[in-house]
């Protein structure tokens, strides 16, 4: 059998292993001036992939203060930002096929965007409206869209982590050169389904990358609170898989390891950890303060390591890209999002109907009975469920 | 047509559910070349494969979220739990996923090619880890089928439809019948709807209504009751969710009085679904209270399980109190 324990060295007095026992390089490829470091090996990327690139960046910055504003208005619930970690997802996300499975947790909406979800669906999932494609069914940022291979996001934390290792299995079933990607943050990796779904996946070697966006927090969690280990690169040998550290902030280091991570996936059938060790710079979510428990000073230093300035700079090095036209990008996706804002906010919610359809695939008679009771209800007191009133 | 007991018609749904659909795969703790701790999927590694009948590491909330994974994504999972008793640790997965993946989603993404085999139940001195019959947490989520059979026919025929439902269907096989419960299963495929309980024996004094293993202790319940001259019609739910209320509400209608058994423990069961639904169904009906004969409000006992037991001399003491209320 293949226990490992008959190929190890013996050692004949007491010696244990410890956090430092492990030691995990990072992969950086740009520096923070937008110069390449003299040895790295670049990803595959041209000016057309890093226009694509940098155009998702400026949209999801735009659209997190945009939308951050909005729900300070009390025009939507909640909203979440992915600001300061824009390298690790789109840096991932670019090095995929469009037919790759994303399961997000759901800090990834640039992933959605790099994969073409317009302006006008992020509107109207954000309201919640009539044309949402998840039928208003989720608080705003649970994106999904079937048509772009990216799973629904769902709010329990860590479930889409086994259910990537099944997604992956699928795809070696079919005989399809696909791969799922999973994110998540390195609090989630705290889970029971991180484990079971890391494990799974080595065990029954299914194609499928699992990205951890270690970020330093969990809501108020700071990682000395979350691991005592070597971040969670170093549970990857543990399981069996394949394993790599980047810096998270840094575009062509995620570019490059994901690129690899997806060969190696695809070829071998095996899963791939990647690590990118990166900084939420702003709340966990609207509902949270953060300056309730880290300091200005912390902020500010990571400030300077912002991943998209950093992009930036490597693009103008290039040549690809000028101050005036980035500045019109902001420009024309603020203009954009809130013209589509406008829009989004005045379309009515879906018709009650929709209340039951979905449960199962048709309504048993049980739901349709409430329904049926329930707008009976409705038309005796329509003043007091503005929603529904005169949609019936 | 053959005579096989229950474990042999499990095994034989499974083969030809695997056989007819080659996106399906069958997976689970031991069910790989072992065949499972109850040996359902016996010899069907060596038919189709490792890569579609496999053992999974030890992790219930893996297998469920494995399967629900598979699922999202074309695939007809097929996942053992290997004791309802376990199915806890995937009681996220199950509920929170499983259930709602359609709905949260908007259909853009669904996991009915979920089907999750699990053997439940007592009678087989197992003690509070290998008795259980966690139905009723299953029952209140939305979005899931629960079904029940009570014989190798019905697993055979229940199962097939369980796995080509295109909703996630959680099943429960009663293990105490595993072997014991040996019937006429045909050859061939077939399938029994979901949703439609059977009237199993007309009667005319009460109703008595089961699923699963408790549906022999319901008919061994009736035989003493006739002896005292009390008719009693029989139903099996053998779906709970959605469960067949017209069915059920016509019985009661024409018996007049209604008895529910289950092993589960009495409080939140889903015999007080029942009673309060078919209360609302047939008031003007009944001529007396819904009689409930249930398991205790314990964890499930080892010593003691003969007493715990809704048995058969419960129910009839039951039945005779129901028709001379």
């Amino acid at each position: 059998m293949s226990n490992a324990t008959s190929d190890n060295e013996t050692v004949h007095r007491v010696s244990f292993l410890d956090r430092e026992s492990v030691n995990i390089p990072i992969l950086k490829i740009l520096q923070a001036d937008g110069t390449v470091y003299d040895n790295a090996v670049m990803p595959v990327i041209d000016e057309a992939l890093a226009h694509r690139i940098y155009d998702t960046c400026v949209f999801t910055r735009v659209l997190d203060e945009r939308m951050l504003g909005a729900q300070r208005q009390g025009r939507i619930s909640f909203y979440m930002t992915c600001t300061g970690e824009e390298a690790s997802i789109i840096g991932s996300t670019a090095s995929l096929d469009d037919g790759d499975v994303i399961l997000a947790q759901y800090r990834e909406h640039a992933a959605i965007r790099y994969r073409g979800f317009t302006t006008e669906q992020f509107m109207n999932q954000l309201f919640s409206n009539e044309k949402d494609l998840g039928k208003g069914r989720q608080m705003p940022i649970h994106y999904g869209s079937a048509e772009l291979n990216y799973q629904t996001i769902s709010s329990p934390l860590a479930t889409q982590i086994p259910q990537a290792t099944g997604v992956g299995y699928s795809f070696k079933m079919q005989g399809k050169r696909n791969i799922a990607i999973c994110y998540f943050g390195e609090g989630a990796a705290s889970e029971g389904d991180f484990h079971a779904g890391l494990n799974m996946a080595a065990v029954l070697k299914s194609p499928t990358i699992f990205f951890c966006r270690n970020n330093g927090y969990a809501i108020s969690t700071p990682t000395s609170e979350q691991y005592c280990g070597n971040g969670i690169a170093s549970r990857g040998p543990g399981y069996g898989i394949h394993t790599i550290r980047v810096d998270g902030n840094d575009m062509l280091a995620v570019l490059a390891a994901t690129q690899q991570a997806r060969a190696y996936a695809v070829e071998n059938h095996s899963p791939v950890l990647i690590e990118a060790m990166t900084y939420r710079l702003g709340a966990h979510s609207s509902s949270d303060d953060p300056s309730g428990y880290r300091s200005k000073d912390e902020e500010a230093k990571w400030q300077q390591h912002d991943p998209v300035k950093r992009f930036k700079l490597w693009m103008i090095n290039k040549g690809w890209l000028t101050e005036s036209q980035d500045a019109e990008m902001y420009e024309r996706y603020r203009k954009e999002i809130l013209a589509e804002l406008k829009v989004a906010e005045k379309l009515p919610m879906s018709m009650l109907d929709t209340i039951i359809e979905d449960v199962y695939d048709t309504p048993p008679p049980r739901l349709k009975q409430q329904l049926k009771d329930l707008k009976k209800h409705l038309k005796k007191y329509p003043d007091s469920y503005p929603n529904s009133k005169g949609r019936l | 047509m053959a005579e096989i007991n229950m474990l042999q018609a499990i095994n034989d749904a499974l083969s030809i559910a695997l056989e007819s659909d080659e996106n399906s795969i069958l997976f689970g703790e031991d069910v790989g070349h072992f065949g499972g701790v109850f040996r359902a999927t016996s010899g069907l590694q060596d038919k189709f494969g490792r890569d579609r009948c496999f053992n999974t590491p030890l992790t219930e909330q893996g297998i469920a979220g494995f399967a629900n994974g598979l699922a999202s994504n074309g695939m007809v999972a097929i996942a053992e739990i290997q004791f309802a008793d376990y199915i806890f640790p995937a009681f996220d997965q199950i509920v929170n996923e499983t259930a709602k993946f359609r709905y949260r989603s908007g259909n853009e993404f669904n996991v009915g090619g979920v089907t999750f085999r699990t053997p439940y139940g007592g009678g087989i001195a197992g003690g509070h880890y290998h008795s259980q019959s966690p139905e009723a947490y299953f029952t209140h989520t939305a979005g899931l089928k629960v079904v029940v059979p009570r014989n190798a026919y019905q697993a055979k025929g229940l199962l097939l439809a369980s796995i080509r439902d295109p909703n996630p269907v959680i099943f429960f096989e009663p293990k105490r019948l595993y072997r014991a419960n040996i019937a006429e299963v045909p050859d061939g495929d077939y399938e029994i709807e979901l949703g439609k309980a059977e009237v199993v024996r007309q009667g005319s004094d009460i109703t008595l209504v089961a699923w699963g293993a408790q549906v022999e202790i319901i008919e061994k319940a009736a035989d003493m009751a006739a002896k005292k001259g009390i008719s009693c019609e029989i139903v099996d739910l053998r779906t709970l969710s959605p469960w067949d209320v017209d069915t059920l509400a016509a019985s009661v209608k024409k018996t007049g009085r209604l008895l529910i058994n289950h092993e589960a423990p009495l409080t939140g069961g889903f015999a007080g679904e029942i009673s309060a639904t078919i209360q609302e169904e047939c008031f003007l009906h009944l001529e007396s209270p819904i009689a409930r004969v249930c398991g205790l409000d314990t964890p499930y006992p080892l010593i003691h399980e003969k007493e715990y037991m809704p048995d058969a001399l419960k129910t009839f003491e039951a039945i005779k109190a129901t028709v001379n209320f």
